[in-house]
């Protein structure tokens, strides 16, 4: 315990260096929603210097999900012969008509925890067509990749996939082209550096020069995260690091990747929040067709309007604070949330909400 | 015709005639037999030399009925027998009413019924009047069941939100989370394998010795030259609060003493005892472990010159080995407020939590 302290004493005098060198706010994005509730749960904010500020970013697979995206779920789901499949969290995201939970009442809608158990549902249900609702960035690409080569190999024709998945490094790229951004540096998520490797950040480095860093998700992985970057600004350089060596490598995992590009190829999509970013997401080979769902029902994805009032995008950008949108604690709380920032557990709303501001008493 | 000839429960059992009566002959009272259930009457008659009595009631609609460390006897036996000590009284009868699916295996009623009478035996208490229901297959799962229990009040023992004072120690008897988890763990959908158990315990009896040893009723084991000089000049009673924190944790705990006493409260992360498979499982989930429900803990709320003393006590009983004194009660500045200090030193606030969706843990 002590050595861990001595450590984050360390990392927490690099931050406080830079802060006094630089004179002005350093604005430090943590890409990844799984970073951004570590943050919130561990009181991070609250041990580093006032001039250090987090950013959260568009790190949430649930978050970063087009409205337009939603609504083709929710039309599914209102058809006889669809048994959609779900992650969890997506099931409370509010769209026309309503959410997937108020859908459930039709028993066509089953929360999975894995696609395998989406790929046995199919088995189950030869009667009905099996819609996946894949989303994802690098870090479930591979597992969807999978059931759909084994439902290919196995002719499992009741079995499709609406891919939502998602590439971070481009919505980083499109972060820093957009003219409001005011990111410094970007704490780069640990989950899917496992997957495509800490070398894939380089880009942003050299295009931008901006600091990143891989770190871990554990309190003191993250403070010495910060700790790098602050050491990086007080020397004035902008380098890729990790301090997650133990299960991130350079080039990452070669199979998943592998994996990923004999089923997917990257396409032009949309995000909530950054809009349509060129080559950002992935969608099946023609050879794999037959499992898409926009083919297989003749859907085309087309942006979809955000709930009146919602700053979910903003706040995905890290051009906002949650208490900064008007919705945020009053009519959109976790019991009831107008945007998918309160409603995924690794939102950052939903974290602000919980562990942030007390709530004061109406 | 003898109810050994049927394996599983029929309608007719829960129709008032024979079958009824060979239910409870065979079955019921074999298990559960004291003198005033054998009486099978309209009303159990009860001798109580005490104007001041406990009542509560608590239904069980646990799932899976059968868990690691426990079942859904034992569950409705030790809940109701908790809510009545962590009031401050001694448990002295329970009532029994079991509504079951028609169709429910004989077997399995048996267990429940062997649970149910090891509980009650263990926390020496008798099951003194009941009831059963039958009901078409498909309108109950299998079996729900409610308990209701009276119990005495210790002479001397005066507890509530109002006794409350800023500087007062906050306990727990031992680790949090492990009744929720072993649950989630095993629900449908979910199930992982792991050493999960839950913690399912009645606390009548560590809660008794705990207040008639603080309380200055009886002299005191392993006392502190401070702790007995504040008895004997009668100063104040050293429990003054206690809370079993089931349903929404240590978090929902903690929220309702700080709101009912008006006053705040400031937890450490690292004297909250957590078993560390139970923090691993959290982890996995993506739950807060204080949020997670528990069946066989109680926090207390004890005055600071009696903290070591209670703390000393609970670590001398079989279910308080773990105890831990987690924190204080503090001066409210703006709105009473739950906080934790997190391990690396950060704070972050504890909210009620806004009730996940977790079917039927209890």
């Amino acid at each position: 315990m002590d050595f861990m302290l001595d450590r984050i004493h360390k990392a927490q005098s690099f931050c406080n260096a830079a802060c006094e060198k630089m004179g002005q706010q350093i604005n430090i994005m943590e890409v990844c929603g799984t970073h951004t509730v570590s943050i919130f749960r561990n009181g991070i904010r609250s041990t580093l210097p006032k001039r250090l500020k987090l950013l959260t970013g568009p790190g949430c697979p649930v978050c970063v999900t087009d409205q337009g995206y939603i609504d083709i779920v929710l039309q599914l789901a209102d058809r006889d012969d669809c048994l959609i499949a779900t992650y969890g969290d997506m099931v409370r995201v509010p769209g026309k008509g309503g959410s997937l939970e108020t859908k459930r009442t039709k028993a066509n809608v089953k929360v999975v925890l894995s696609s395998e158990d989406a790929l046995q549902l199919a088995k189950d249900n030869p009667n009905k067509i099996v819609v996946f609702v894949a989303v994802g960035f690098e870090t479930t690409a591979p597992a969807t990749a999978v059931v759909v080569k084994e439902a290919a190999a196995g002719s499992i024709d009741n079995f499709c996939i609406l891919s939502g998945h998602k590439l971070v490094v481009p919505a980083m790229r499109a972060l820093l082209s957009g003219k409001n951004h005011n990111i410094d540096a970007f704490l780069c998520p640990g989950h899917v550096s496992v997957i495509i490797g800490y070398g894939a950040f380089a880009e942003i480095v050299e295009d931008f020069g901006r600091p990143c860093v891989v770190a871990g998700f554990e309190p003191l992985q993250i403070i010495e995260g910060l700790g790098e970057i602050c050491q990086q600004f007080s020397a004035d350089k902008a380098e890729l690091k990790s301090v997650y060596p133990a299960v991130v490598t350079e080039q990452g995992n070669t199979t998943a990747q592998k994996i990923i590009n004999e089923c997917f190829e990257p396409a032009d999509g949309y995000w909530r929040g950054l809009g349509k970013i060129e080559k950002s997401t992935l969608k099946l080979k023609d050879k794999y067709s037959r499992f898409d769902a926009l083919k297989r029902y003749n859907i085309t994805e087309t942006p979809g309007e955000d709930t009146s009032g919602c700053r979910c995008g903003e706040v995905l950008c890290g051009l906002i604070e949650p208490p900064e949108c008007g919705l945020f604690g009053k009519s959109c709380i976790p019991q009831t949330p107008v945007g998918p920032c309160m409603v995924s557990s690794e939102g950052a709303c939903a974290a602000w909400f919980k562990y942030g501001q007390p709530k004061r008493e109406q | 015709m003898k109810t050994t000839k049927n394996d599983r429960i029929l309608l007719a059992h829960g129709g008032g005639g024979q079958l009824t009566d060979e239910l409870i002959r065979h079955h019921i009272l074999p298990k559960l037999k004291n003198d005033t259930l054998a009486e099978l009457g309209d009303s159990a008659k009860l001798n109580v030399a005490s104007k001041s009595l406990c009542f509560t009631t608590d239904s069980y609609v646990v799932k899976p009925l059968f868990f690691n460390g426990g079942d859904i006897g034992k569950l409705s036996v030790c809940g109701t027998i908790n809510d009545l000590a962590v009031a401050g009284s001694k448990p002295v009868a329970l009532a029994l009413s079991l509504i079951i699916e028609e169709g429910f295996e004989f077997k399995l009623l048996d267990k429940i019924l062997s649970s149910i009478s090891q509980a009650a035996k263990q926390n020496s208490v008798n099951i003194v009047t009941g009831d059963i229901k039958t009901v078409e297959a498909g309108a109950a799962d299998k079996i729900f069941i409610n308990t209701a229990g009276i119990g005495v009040k210790l002479a001397g023992v005066d507890l509530g939100f109002e006794k409350i004072a800023t500087g007062d120690k906050i306990i727990i008897n031992g680790t949090i989370g492990d009744h929720g988890l072993t649950i989630i763990s095993q629900r449908e959908g979910i199930k992982f394998q792991s050493q999960l158990q839950s913690d399912c315990a009645g606390l009548a009896g560590l809660t008794c010795e705990l207040l008639k040893n603080t309380s200055g009723v009886n002299p005191v084991r392993n006392k502190t030259p401070e702790a007995s000089v504040s008895r004997l000049t009668g100063i104040s009673n050293g429990v003054k609060f206690m809370r079993d924190p089931t349903r929404g944790g240590l978090a929902a705990t903690l929220n309702e003493i700080s709101k009912g006493s008006g006053l705040s409260i400031e937890i450490r992360e690292a004297d909250v005892p957590v078993s560390p498979v139970v923090q691993a499982a959290a982890n996995m989930l993506g739950f807060d472990v204080l949020t997670i429900a528990n069946e066989g803990k109680f926090v207390a709320i004890v005055s600071p010159e009696s903290a070591d003393d209670c703390l000393n006590i609970c670590k001398n009983h079989p279910l308080g080995k773990e105890a831990s004194i987690i924190g204080e009660v503090v001066q409210t500045h703006d709105a009473p407020t739950v906080e934790l200090i997190t391990k690396i030193g950060g704070k972050r606030i504890v909210q009620m939590p806004y009730g996940r969706e977790l079917p039927r843990i209890c």
